[in-house]
């Protein structure tokens, strides 16, 4: 649909400048126009990347600074044996908050948001394809994220350890709401980083600049691509885990209750299944910038850029094999150890080439000593340390004695800390020109570093000693003759030291940083990469083309040519805010995309949202109830203005290039984003599948539990034929909706209102079916297991309800036609999903039991 | 570095320092990874130095693609093709029950540990509580579960750790090689006190080990003294047999720890206070002073001479 003619002028080989001068007059200030951000206290409302990403940075470095206070306090109670400065109540809230807020508020959304500033930028394309969706990300988590960390006032706050391992975060040893806290507060930042994944996939695959193919595409644009691809397949396990852990709590569902037929090790294979991988998740980017800088430190194109692609995505993939190895101690076969132990060494290698490329490229260039360079430097060397302890954790045997000490606290402060919180700092100094007046200073950066480096080393390094010699980990305190005592105190030293390094950079920051609208400090180290072009709220003036990895090194007259206008797109199309979709292997344009512009409904969807899961959390359910509806309500209004229809004849945007302004089907970025969404949702119904096959193990014999019966063997036809039914409506309507006479159908709406109780009835019958045997989801982890299956079911098909009657509602508003249907496109994909997931789950409830003989 | 802590290394509660052959195995498989890992640390470390400051005519070698693959994709596969094969080799003979090892059961309960040795011959079974005393140079395997929460099992001395899991039945094996007092400790996190359960570790010669076990599986000795009597008269009167067991007295309570040869221990309190008639004068009347969050309430109704008698009697059943 709407795919745009192969123009033959076009040819990535050969740039001709594709619009000459001079541009005529009023489309430069018409593009500024469309890109004002709004004034005063509206200027929360705006959605476009430079604002939001700069808040997302700020933010999390917020939590950076609160979680490391945290850990300071830690210090001083373990400086001395039997200190009483700190109680163990106030102890075990401190450590699971460090680990929670510095792992789920710092780690992953400081990578997220570094990615929502620079990507675009990067990729010259104006903004992200769903900007709307970024600042609801953003403020979901900013409200969520502050007032989870406020818990700690209260003496509220999860004090499980940040695994909240069950049965002790159950509600029989965790009485209280602290748990619960974690649960909910964490499961809206899991959204956020959802939302800003799927973005990524979508920003990296579609909106690049032209020519810049796959193999053009910086080192860090593939980094992100490969960690949002992580988080779709990694984050949905600790999305079902707090799930039915808050079911077990809320509800008594007994799904890590051994005495009811659940198992604890349910939780950690569900949690490590993501744990494991969500380390690689906030590795992965820091590499990605590491990439970037260095080739612009040492002056010279980065080498092995094909073995780095190679080893990023080895990285991504390896990473989900290792899970285990966090389970070593749990009692497991040996002959399943070693399988995990073997692929816990093997992700050793692509590190390893990651480095020798950066150690080559390094010698082939001449290094500068910068600040960024230092940080690199310090990264390596902090990082080559913490690998090489990770492969000893790797030798079963070796973390039988060091699982649970402070050998592995040693091991995950110089992974994390070498190798995410320095890139980030060589980061901050490397790109803040790019978005201040002024760059940080240097010859303060130098003490930043030279604090921060011997402080993370003279804090850790003793911990490898102290964890051999026997100290566990999560203890508020310890006995006097140990011969911990002066190790401790060394640590502790050290971690002030580490404070005195943040602190002088966040003075300099302060002193320094001002946010440049059109005036950035400029190109300060002779970069190579396109985020150096000039640029403003629109990013550049037009969409260049590149012909290599380095365009500012090896087009030299580009940024002049980009401000002028010569290149794509240098006004706007539409009269609003707009970025060129671009194919996703060799950059060609395909059409224009309509960017929304500021908005009251996303931030306000984002707090309602917040608001609902912090309310469930307190149990106060009425009110929280009705936030979610206001939620549900400002997102349907948030919609009502997107999907816009062609509002012009396709627009040429130069050198001949006629693109449309409007695509849908396979081509259209919410195609796309749909598509991701689905594999998320299919991620979160493979894990419930597999808790419940898990669970089966536990109870070979007892499946379905004695006294148990299945429901007739007829009723999953009966849903499943319902099922189908309502498939073959939504496919046939979308057969209706055909044509470039934009026809608006009767039929369509009629069929879609036909589709809405098949698919309601398909779910209220198998729930019916289960109720009828008398089957209790808290007598035992079977019935848990097959309600949870039909709840997540029920959750889908009400989303598709709301979806479809507001398809209808597009409909009947004259908002829906057989050329503007990306809604309905949407809707039906997420339906046949549905569909697909209802079908699979009646096989598994109805048919397992009987294929195992349990009946 | 150890060295340079003054024989900071050896301890009751250290890998460093092997008392046993599994533990032995793993301090080698340590050091040969410490010593290889810094080496490696050095030649990386020495490489990006070089790289940087080295003149640019010397260091061309090694800026190509070259480098990459030898030094990033072969030498750790190499490396590690070693390294895996030496420590599934550790991992075989490490941790592995032998036919005729002493069976012990280990239970971990908020915040302690329920110790159960199982008959074997004429020797008869018994419960006591934090503590695991073991015959040198005999194999033991103990058996491990959780009561409530997750706990973990870990004698640093001896081996590594085995996680004790409720509704699931773990296994560790190990051999004391060298007579000696250790330190074990819970190693997951369990809640309030987590970090205040650990036990007592004795290693003894299998002569002292038998004597030891004959004496654990006698009822508790009688009062020799009024004044003891006296204790064990408060210990009925105050209720304390609903929650613990002194054989040959009528307390039978199975929720808190065996004492019927609490005086023969250590230390109190799952190894934290050394056991005399003060420390349990203390522990009776203060318990939630001393570790707040234990099962056990503070029994401050026992005062002066009474408290002093209730402890001299405990503190006798030796």
């Amino acid at each position: 649909m709407n795919v745009p003619e192969r123009s033959e002028a076009f040819d990535p080989r050969e740039p001709e400048l594709p619009n000459p001068l001079p541009r005529p007059a009023g489309e430069f200030e018409a593009l500024e126009k469309a890109w004002e951000a709004p004034r005063g206290l509206s200027f929360i409302t705006a959605v476009n990347n430079t604002y939001v990403g700069l808040w997302y940075v700020g933010t999390a470095f917020l939590f950076f600074i609160l979680a490391g206070i945290l850990s300071l306090i830690m210090r001083v109670q373990l400086a001395a044996p039997e200190s009483d400065l700190v109680g163990h109540g106030l102890y075990n809230q401190l450590f699971t908050m460090h680990g929670t807020v510095m792992m789920f508020l710092f780690a992953v959304p400081a990578v997220e948001a570094a990615s929502v500033y620079l990507l675009p930028n990067m990729q010259a394309a104006r903004d992200l394809p769903f900007p709307r969706l970024s600042a609801y990300a953003y403020w979901a988590y900013f409200v969520g994220g502050l007032v989870f960390f406020c818990t700690i006032f209260f003496g509220l706050a999860p004090n499980g350890g940040w695994f909240m391992y069950p049965p002790l975060t159950s509600t029989k040893y965790s009485p209280a709401d602290n748990a619960d806290w974690w649960l909910l507060g964490i499961g809206f930042i899991e959204i956020s980083a959802i939302a800003g994944a799927i973005e990524i996939i979508v920003g990296v695959m579609k909106t690049r600049a032209v020519g810049m193919s796959l193999d053009k595409m910086p080192v860090y644009s593939w980094a992100m691509l490969v960690f949002a691809v992580m988080i779709v397949i990694g984050f949905p396990a600790i999305i079902l885990g707090t799930l039915l852990l808050e079911m077990e709590r809320a509800f008594d569902w007994p799904f890590f209750i051994a005495e009811r037929g659940g198992d604890p090790l349910l939780w950690q294979h569900l949690f490590w299944f993501f744990g494991h991988p969500e380390v690689y998740i906030i590795f992965l980017p820091a590499t990605g910038m590491v990439s970037m800088i260095v080739p612009a430190m040492a002056q010279t194109p980065l080498i092995g850029y094909r073995l780095i692609v190679l080893a990023l995505v080895a990285t991504g993939f390896l990473s989900f094999g290792l899970w285990v190895h966090h389970m070593f101690a749990t009692g497991l076969p040996k002959m399943s150890l070693s399988f995990f132990s073997a692929a816990s060494t093997a992700v050793a290698v692509p590190s390893g080439i990651q480095v020798f490329a950066w150690i080559a490229t390094i010698a082939s260039g001449r290094m500068r000593l910068t600040t960024p360079s230092l940080f690199i430097i310090g990264f390596l060397f902090i990082f080559t340390l913490g690998g090489l302890t990770g492969v000893m954790v790797a030798m079963a045997p070796f973390d039988w004695q060091a699982h649970d000490s402070y050998f592995v606290v040693a091991h995950l402060h110089y992974v994390l800390i070498g190798g995410m919180v320095f890139p980030l700092f060589a980061a901050l100094y490397y790109w803040v020109p790019v978005a201040s007046k002024q760059a940080l200073s240097e010859r303060v950066g130098r003490w930043v570093f030279g604090l921060m480096f011997v402080g993370v080393n003279v804090t850790f390094l003793p911990m490898h000693i102290t964890g051999l010699i026997g100290m566990p980990r999560r203890v508020y305190t310890y006995p006097v003759g140990m011969g911990w005592d002066a190790l401790n105190l060394v640590s502790t030293l050290g971690a002030f030291t580490i404070a005195a390094g943040v602190a002088l950079f966040i003075v300099d920051f302060a002193r320094r940083f001002r946010i440049a609208r059109d005036e950035n400090a400029g190109n300060v180290w002779n970069a190579g990469t396109l985020e150096w072009l000039p640029n403003a709220n629109y990013n550049t003036r037009s969409i260049p083309i590149v012909v290599s990895r380095e365009p500012l090194w090896d087009q030299p007259n580009l940024s002049r040519d980009v401000q002028d206008g010569r290149y794509y797109l240098p006004g706007t199309a539409t009269g609003g805010r707009e970025t060129l979709v671009t194919s996703p292997f060799d950059a060609r344009p395909q059409y224009v995309l309509q960017v929304p512009g500021p908005g009251w409904q996303p931030l306000l969807a984002a707090v309602f949202t917040a608001a609902f899961f912090l309310l469930l959390t307190v149990k106060m359910v009425l009110l929280s109830a009705t936030c979610g509806v206001l939620a549900i309500i400002c997102v349907i209004w948030w919609l009502w203005d997107t999907d816009p229809g062609p509002v012009r004849p396709p627009v040429d945007i130069g050198g001949g290039i006629v693109v449309p302004v409007y695509a849908t089907g396979s081509m259209n970025h919410s195609w796309w984003a749909m598509i991701v969404l689905m594999v998320v949702a299919g991620m979160v119904f493979t894990c419930l599948i597999f808790s419940y096959l898990f669970l089966w193990l536990v109870n070979p014999a007892a499946w379905p539990p004695q006294g148990v019966a299945l429901p007739d063997g007829s009723r999953p036809f009966v849903s499943g034929a319902l099922y189908v039914v309502s498939a073959v409506l939504i496919a046939y309507a979308s057969r209706m909706l055909r044509g470039e006479d934009r026809r608006r159908p009767r039929a369509v709406p009629v069929l879609i209102a036909m589709a809405l109780p098949c698919v309601a009835g398909a779910s209220a019958a198998e729930l019916w079916a289960q109720w009828q045997t008398g089957l209790s989801p808290s007598a035992h982890a079977y019935g848990a297991a097959v309600y949870a299956i039909v709840s997540l079911q029920i959750f889908f098909v009400l989303t598709s309800l709301i979806m479809g009657i507001y398809t209808i509602a597009r409909w009947l508003a004259g908002r829906l036609d057989s050329v503007r249907r990306t809604t309905f496109d949407n809707t039906m994909l997420f339906w046949f999903y549905t569909i697909g997931q209802g079908l699979v789950a009646l096989a598994v409830v109805h048919g397992f039991p009987r294929l195992t003989g349990g009946v | 570095m150890c060295a340079l802590s003054v024989a900071g290394c050896s301890g009751v509660q250290s890998a460093l320092d092997p008392a046993g052959g599994d533990a032995l195995r793993i301090y080698w498989l340590t050091v040969i990874m410490t010593v290889g890992g810094t080496l490696i640390f050095l030649l990386v470390t020495g490489l990006l130095l070089y790289a940087i400051f080295a003149p640019p005519e010397r260091r061309a070698w090694l800026g190509s693609r070259r480098t990459i693959v030898v030094g990033g994709l072969a030498f750790p596969i190499v490396v590690l093709s070693g390294l895996l094969p030496y420590g599934l080799i550790v991992m075989r003979d490490t941790d592995v029950p032998m036919p005729g090892a002493l069976q012990v059961e280990v239970i971990g309960e908020q915040y302690w540990w329920r110790v159960k040795y199982a008959p074997e011959g004429e020797a008869l079974e018994f419960s006591t509580a934090n503590e695991l005393v073991v015959p040198v140079g005999r194999p033991v395997t103990v058996t491990v579960t959780a009561a409530d929460v997750i706990h973990s099992f870990w004698i640093p001395n001896l081996g590594g750790k085995v996680d004790m899991i409720p509704g699931r039945i773990n296994r560790l094996s190990f051999t004391a090689e060298r007579p000696g007092i250790y330190r074990g400790v819970c190693a997951e996190f369990c809640g309030d006190q987590h970090a205040r359960m650990a036990f007592d570790v004795v290693a003894l010669e299998p002569t002292a080990f038998e004597a030891w076990r004959a004496a654990q599986a006698k009822p508790a000795r009688e009062p020799d003294h009024p004044f003891l009597a006296r204790g064990r008269e408060l210990f009925r009167a105050g209720g304390c047999g609903s929650c613990h067991v002194v054989r040959g007295t009528g307390a039978d309570g199975t929720f808190g720890p065996d004492l019927t040869h609490v005086g023969s221990r250590r230390t109190i309190g799952a190894g934290q206070f050394p056991n005399n008639v003060g420390t349990l004068a203390g522990w009776i009347a203060n318990t939630q002073h001393i570790k707040p969050g234990v099962r056990m309430p503070s029994y401050g109704s026992f005062t002066g001479e009474d408290l002093r008698a209730l402890a001299a009697y405990l503190e006798s059943l030796r």
